[in-house]
């Protein structure tokens, strides 16, 4: 075998190994944006559904983009002030519902009633206590929806589903069903 | 089995072109097509023509999120997600703008979008200020047909900024 064509051999085996290697990678990025992702959850704003120090998530991008997700489910949504940023929320009510919400919990009682926009979505944190959400910025669009939250996978001792709906009583859940 | 052979092979190589394709697409910018008159005269300037403009979107600007005044930029509508509008910058964050119901502040992480061809654009002026978060990249030239092939130019429009 001459020189050239044992050079040609190695640059051919090169390129079959990069475009492999370059196929894995579209293959995880097509993966993350169209079927599931992982994501890190932190942050007050969600007790008691995620712990303060961090949960690991798995991400559904399928529900959000078909329009299949309603009151109750946890989402990502792409933060409406800072578009760099995504946050954890969970979504109170849908386009033409009607929200009563309590526009500052820690010092009255005061509540407020909207009408969700169309093409918008109410979301709120679980701790509304400790919480930036609709209620400082609005509806959001839902074009900025991410993903659904449906799966804790770290901590292993947190290991499992997350209800869709938060129970009865709880205060962040607060819609008025016409 | 050497049929089989083959048409898994095909197969194999059609799911590589598309998974290779829809990266591009996502990650760094694809071509696509701008229907209606809202942006005439800089897209689809003669009315009922059978040619749509073909433009080409980057996505590299997507990863700051950094757009200056005149961009031309396709976002997903506000007030319903599966459409998408094109429509040019016409205030960022922290400016003022005056609207039929007086002078609009741009919040934070917002900015004011407007047709070109004011008389049919269903725009900022309707729905206000879009978050940032909505854009899907920003359109740089206009690709299709050949005689129409150019830079889309950063315009900024002087009248309405207060």
């Amino acid at each position: 075998m001459s020189l050239f064509q044992r050079w040609a051999y190695i640059v051919k085996e090169a390129l079959d190994k990069s475009f492999s290697v370059a196929k894995f990678f579209c293959a995880i990025h097509v993966t993350n944006t169209y079927l599931f992702s992982t994501a890190m959850v932190q942050g007050p704003s969600m007790l008691p559904t995620f712990n303060l120090n961090g949960e690991i998530v798995l991400l559904d991008r399928i529900s959000t983009r078909y329009g299949k997700v309603g009151p109750g489910d946890v989402i990502i949504v792409r933060s409406p002030e800072t578009p760099r940023k995504v946050v954890t929320k969970r979504i109170i009510g849908m386009e033409g519902d009607t929200i009563t919400y309590i526009v500052d919990p820690t010092n009255s009682d005061r509540t407020e009633t909207i009408v969700v926009p169309k093409g918008h979505v109410w979301v709120e944190g679980d701790n509304i206590y400790n919480t930036y959400d609709s209620r400082n910025f609005g509806p959001v669009p839902y074009g900025l929806l991410q993903g659904k939250v449906f799966w804790k996978i770290w901590p292993t001792s947190a290991f499992g589903s997350i209800g869709r709906r938060p129970q009865i009583g709880d205060p962040a859940f607060k819609v008025v069903e016409q | 089995m050497g049929t089989q052979n083959m048409i898994s092979n095909v197969f194999k190589k059609y799911l590589a072109i598309g998974l290779v394709g829809i990266t591009v697409t996502d990650r760094y910018g694809g071509v696509c097509p701008i229907r209606g008159s809202s942006m005439s005269p800089t897209f689809n300037p003669s009315v009922g023509s059978f040619t749509d403009d073909y433009v080409f979107l980057e996505k590299f600007c997507l990863d700051k999120y950094k757009f200056s005044h005149g961009d031309v930029v396709i976002f997903s509508d506000p007030t319903n997600y599966k459409e998408r509008c094109v429509k040019r910058i016409v205030a960022m964050e922290g400016d003022y703008i005056s609207n039929v119901g007086g002078v609009v502040k741009v919040p934070e992480g917002h900015c004011w979008v407007e047709g070109d061809n004011s008389a049919s654009s269903f725009d900022s002026r309707s729905f206000g200020p879009i978050p940032l978060g909505l854009i899907h990249g920003r359109v740089t030239h206009i690709v299709w047909p050949p005689q129409r092939i150019r830079k889309i130019d950063r315009r900024i429009p002087q009248e309405g900024l207060a």
